[in-house]
Parts: structure tokens; C-alpha cells; sequence
């Protein structure tokens, strides 16, 4: 039951969104574009090596991942909700996950675990300290 | 507390940063020239962690080198080539030698380098990666097993305020921040209307005097690097009226410093921004001319290692 939700999943979300299986999905939060597509796979905004026509350092023939769901969060009539989650702070990727299916962890709340450490820093206790 | 951070937290000086030599063969000796060049002039000294995608002595071995000959490292961490277990590993090792200042980087990608055929880790981006080590500086590592006493940090991130989407550096920045970065290190931008619309925009996100923005200043001989920064280096744009400014004139090289000199007082002019990161590509006597016309004075401290010379000899 599992590997089929992941392939319908994949059959579904692969062409339209360039699906990669990471299995632990954020496309509402980046204006619907998967930044597992990005060749750093960064999660968290684009990197320092965008070029001045707004392509990307790495491949020079593709608009930058981040250029693209930075318009369209702007852009498109998504849910406040989700426009709003667009500066979040995203977490690691969870490794394990890949291949798995992406809905299933979400109902399961399985794409939500993250590690106890990273759990435990908040914005809160990231700023403190500069004065110790 | 490092230096760095007491000047930055403590103080309202001006603060001057620069980026160590890569180091290869005859490492050591290298880096003896360069921290002579170096010791006293700066607050803290970037650590390069494979620079441009190229191999070269680690960051880590290299901060403990400049420990040893005097500097106040800071050790730079970059996503591309490590895990996070890896990173996790260098930042302890690092700190275990003393070393307080960090700053978390993506990174340029393996095709900016000499072996592109090399795999790509980026296991963390560089927001993750501040969030990390605030998490190391909290005494917990990512799994969250302890870390007793939990090693003193004084950590700092880097944006590109010259690269595309504008706006979103800054939002970026306010990530970045939130995720633990005292001071952000700019990469070189010879734009002076995005540079200031960068900082004013920090400012305008309330973020001006919690996190200290160091632009970077490069010192060129002449127009060559000028064109290889613009052409080769990713994110990096040069105007022509800049490059043709140094290229036309009758002494390019004196020219070329003029040039580094007005971006410098221009960046210490923008609100937001507590000091200079220099990159000195040319290794001459304008190193010391441009820090003693912005104001600097030169201070030598001196340290076990200056004492007895031959202590720190390979
Ligand atoms: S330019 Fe954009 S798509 Fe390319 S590596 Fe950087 S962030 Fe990713």
C-alpha cells in the first residue's frame, strides 16, 4: 500500500512539480516550486551564486529555483497560510525519507520529526548569548 | 570572548576582518608570511574552507595554524563538501584549540572548481547550518546528546547583497539571524546603489544593530582580476565603467587602489555596517596604505609565540 501511494504520488507530482521523493514535501511554503530541484539542494533561500539574469550558478540554462518561488509565492493566489510559512526556517532534510511518499508522511506527521538538538534550538535561544 | 565579539557586542569601533592565504605545499611557512603581513591589523581572520571549490589545507588546520602565529581565526564552514556530522566534527575540533569565531556558508558549487566531477554534499544549506552551531553553542549536538562544557561560539553567516532576488537578501538575512548569526560577512559587491538599498533594507527590517554587516573589499592590481571576478566568479557582477575605469587609466594599478579606497569608505558609510572584510589579491604595500587611510592603526600584541620565535617553527 505504501510503495503504491508512493508511486501515484510520484506519477503525479513528478511531471507537474519536478517531483524529486524527498518524501518530506514543502512546495506550499515555496510558491509551489520544489527546491529539491536546485543543484544544492538548499531549502532555505538561494545561494550567493545567482547570476544577473537570474539563472542559475550551477546550471546556466535554468532560472534560479528560488527566483521562481520567490514570484510565485508573491505571485499566485495561494493560501495566506501558506505565503506566510514562506521564510520559515526549514529543517535538515531527513534522508531516510527519500523514496518514501511524501502524503503518507504528512498524515503520519512522520515529515515532521526532527532531530532532538535541532528541536530544542529555537529562535529564542539562537539569540541569546551574545552577551556571556 | 573573542575580540571580534567584544568589539561587535561590546564597543561601537570599527571592526576589520580579512581572508587568510589558501595554504598547499610548505603550508606552514605560507602562513608564518602571511600572519606577518597580517598580525595587527585585523580582529579576526577568515579560515578559508576550500575556497572556490579547489582543495587546499583544511579551514580547520589552518585556524590552528593562525592561533599558533597570532591571529584571531575565524573559521569558516561550508556546506559543499561535508555532511553534518562532518561540519559537527570540525567545529568541535576547531574549538577544542580555541577557536570562538565561526560563519556558516553555502558555498560555491564543485563546478566553480577544478574537480567538478567530485559529488556535491550539501547536506545542510547555510541557514541550517548557523541554526547547527547555535545548537553546539547551546551544548547539544544535532541528535541532541550533550556537549559539557559547550564550547563558546561567536557565530556569523554571509549574504550576497549583489545577486538577484534583491529583495530577498534581506529577508534572508532576518533567517539567518533568527537562526543565531551575530554578523553577516558580505560578499564583494561593486554595485554601490545594491549595497545600499542592502543595508538600508536590513535596517528597515529592524535588524540594524543586532546583527553586524562587514562588507568585503577586494585589493586588485589592475583591471585583469576585475574581469575574472565579473566573468568567472559566481554571483559576482562588475560594471564596465568600473573595469574600463581601472583598465583606461594611465597608472592602473594606483588607480585600482583609489577605486578599492572609495568602495571602502562608501560600504563604512551605510547604516548597519560595523567594519571591513578585505581580500588582498595583491600582496604589496597597499594592504597596509588602505588600512592607515581608513584610520587603523596598527597594533601588535605581544604574544608567547613572538617571544620565543622558534616556538611555533615547523
Ligand atoms: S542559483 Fe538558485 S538554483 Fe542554482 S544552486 Fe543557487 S540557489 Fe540553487
Amino acid at each position: 500500500m505504501t510503495t503504491f501511494i508512493a508511486t501515484i504520488e510520484h506519477v503525479v507530482k513528478g511531471p507537474v512539480w519536478g517531483c524529486q521523493d524527498c518524501g518530506q514535501c514543502v512546495l506550499h511554503s515555496t510558491g509551489m516550486t520544489c527546491p529539491m530541484n536546485c543543484p544544492k539542494t538548499l531549502r532555505n533561500g538561494p545561494c550567493g551564486g545567482v547570476r544577473e539574469n537570474g539563472h542559475c550558478e550551477v546550471k546556466p540554462e535554468m532560472k534560479c529555483v528560488w527566483l521562481k518561488a520567490y514570484d510565485r509565492t508573491q505571485d499566485w493566489p495561494l493560501p495566506a497560510t501558506w505565503k506566510a510559512e514562506y521564510n520559515h526556517l526549514r529543517p535538515p532534510v531527513d534522508n531516510r525519507l527519500k523514496g518514501t511518499s511524501s502524503w503518507k508522511n504528512f498524515f503520519t506527521k512522520r515529515d515532521r520529526w526532527t532531530p532532538t538538538g535541532w528541536k530544542n534550538s529555537t529562535d529564542e535561544s539562537a539569540a541569546q548569548g551574545a552577551d556571556h | 570572548m573573542s575580540t571580534l565579539e567584544h568589539k561587535l557586542t561590546k564597543t561601537n569601533e570599527t571592526v576589520f576582518t580579512a581572508e587568510f592565504h589558501t595554504l598547499d605545499g610548505n603550508g606552514f611557512e605560507k602562513a608564518k608570511k602571511v600572519a606577518d603581513r597580517f598580525r595587527g591589523w585585523f580582529d579576526g581572520v577568515n579560515a578559508t574552507d576550500n575556497t572556490a571549490a579547489h582543495a587546499h589545507v583544511s579551514n580547520v588546520a589552518s585556524a590552528i595554524a593562525m592561533k599558533q602565529l597570532g591571529l584571531e581565526p575565524i573559521l569558516q564552514v561550508v556546506c559543499r563538501d561535508k555532511n553534518r556530522l562532518a561540519q559537527q566534527a570540525d567545529i568541535m575540533g576547531a574549538s577544542m584549540f580555541g577557536v570562538e569565531n565561526f560563519v556558516a556558508l553555502t558555498g560555491d558549487d564543485v563546478t566553480a572548481g577544478d574537480e567538478s566531477e567530485a559529488r556535491r554534499v550539501f547536506d545542510l544549506d547555510g541557514p541550517q547550518l548557523v541554526r547547527l552551531m547555535s545548537t553546539i553553542k547551546r551544548g547539544e549536538y544535532m541528535s541532541g546528546r550533550k556537549i559539557d562544557p559547550a564550547p563558546h561560539m561567536f557565530i556569523g553567516a554571509v549574504e550576497n547583497p549583489g545577486a538577484p532576488p534583491f529583495e530577498y537578501r534581506v529577508q534572508r538575512v532576518a533567517k539567518k539571524y533568527a537562526a543565531g548569526a551575530k554578523f553577516l560577512q558580505l560578499q564583494i559587491c561593486y554595485h554601490q546603489d545594491r549595497l545600499e538599498k542592502f543595508c538600508a533594507g536590513v535596517r528597515d527590517a529592524g535588524l540594524a544593530g543586532k546583527i553586524a554587516i562587514i562588507p568585503t573589499i577586494v585589493l586588485v592590481k589592475g583591471a585583469r582580476p576585475l574581469n575574472f571576478m565579473h566573468n568567472s566568479v559566481p554571483g559576482i557582477d562588475v560594471p564596465a565603467d568600473q573595469i574600463a575605469r581601472v583598465e583606461k587609466a594611465a597608472d592602473p594599478a594606483e588607480e585600482a587602489y583609489l577605486q578599492t579606497l572609495e568602495f571602502s569608505q562608501h560600504a563604512l558609510a551605510q547604516p548597519g555596517v560595523r567594519g571591513l572584510h578585505i581580500t588582498d589579491f595583491r600582496n604589496d604595500d597597499t594592504l597596509e596604505r588602505l588600512m592607515t587611510d581608513l584610520g587603523r592603526v596598527r597594533r601588535i600584541t605581544t604574544t608567547n609565540e613572538d617571544k620565543d620565535d622558534h616556538a611555533y617553527s615547523a
